[in-house]
């Protein structure tokens, strides 16, 4: 005998969910397909064990591997930064998709989805904090900061810091004295 | 979490303005929540108010009456409840001695108020985009000056 059967993966999914998340006692709500969201923080514990009985029916939790993801870009970014003797010569882009495995598109893409940002102004934001830090706890000139942050000139790093906050690295260094000493009266 | 709300307040004597930045925030689709108050008395009186939900930006106008930009800043600032709250100037004076007077003070960001509709919309999602760099990578606050 044979029997023909027609399936509702929605609400079979919305069963298999329901009953896995109770189970572990998790406090949910299903937002909508393909999104459920957590009413309390899990433990790392619980979570793995989340994962693990869903991965027997072919569930996959996305969202967090894609958050688990642009969290490796930000790191492997900032080292790139603030290491600057581990990136000489190497484009970013190369040297973000040769670390991470992926194509510098697809990073690039899912990065601009979750982010509010591209990588490429990730890197400046970085960059410029970093001259902040530097100008502000150390006595560097900002000549001496655009060669070791590998700009072409002194000039380049001082537009980019214009046009990323809209003042001059030396009006950014004498508001920031100014709010010091001003901390100290 | 991600699907949290941005929240932001406004405070503005001018109904117009209120109206266009609740507007712009209306079309960015950027998650945000969007309160206004018509001057410092009101928003004071609301930040300090046990159940209020503290704002990550707070855009304040300077001229305004009862209490003024100025005053309030002073009165956030002194406050270390409030001390995650990312401060924008918001106003119709571009003058040099404004823009530093209220930095030192310790405001974040310094907004000149756009002519058109268009680039106020840009202008608020980089606030916006930029506070939300600054709030989820850890960056350092007080160093967190914006000029737009």
């Amino acid at each position: 005998m044979k029997l023909f059967i027609k399936f509702d993966f929605n609400a079979i999914c919305k069963k298999v969910l329901e009953t896995r998340l109770s189970e572990l006692n998790i406090k949910y709500k299903i937002l909508a397909f393909g999104e459920v969201e957590l009413l309390e923080k899990v433990p790392t514990e619980t979570y793995q064990l989340l994962t693990s009985s869903l991965d027997e029916y072919g569930i996959e939790i996305v969202e967090n591997q894609k958050s688990i993801l642009i969290q490796k870009i930000k790191d492997a970014i900032i080292d790139m930064v603030f290491n600057e003797d581990s990136t000489i010569n190497v484009k970013s882009s190369v040297y973000l998709s040769e670390k991470l495995g992926h194509s510098y598109g697809y990073l690039s893409n899912l990065f601009s989805e979750v982010t509010y940002t591209s990588i490429e102004n990730f890197i400046i934001i970085q960059k410029i904090e970093y001259t902040k830090q530097l100008l502000l706890s150390t006595d560097l000139s900002l000549t001496e900061i655009a060669f070791k942050l590998n700009y072409s000139s002194v000039a380049h790093l001082s537009t980019q810091f214009k046009n990323s906050t809209g003042i001059t690295p030396s009006a950014f260094q004498r508001i920031i004295t100014k709010r010091r000493n001003m901390a100290q009266q | 979490m991600p699907n949290d709300y941005i929240h932001i307040i406004l405070a503005d004597d001018d109904e117009d303005d209120r109206l266009f930045f609740t507007d712009a925030f209306d079309e960015l689709n950027m998650s945000t929540k969007v309160n206004t108050f018509n001057d410092g008395v009101e928003l004071m009186d609301y930040l300090l108010c046990e159940e209020a939900i503290l704002p990550q930006v707070l855009f304040l106008d300077l001229n305004m009456p009862k209490k003024n930009g100025i005053e309030c800043l002073n009165e956030i600032k002194s406050n270390s409840k409030m001390a995650d709250i990312a401060i924008a100037i918001y106003s119709t004076s571009a003058s040099e001695e404004d823009i530093e007077e209220t930095f030192v003070l310790g405001a974040n960001i310094y907004i000149k108020k756009p002519s058109s509709f268009k680039q106020l919309k840009k202008v608020l999602s980089e606030v916006v985009s930029m506070n939300w760099q600054y709030h989820t990578n850890g960056l350092n606050k007080d160093n967190f000056l914006m000029r737009l």
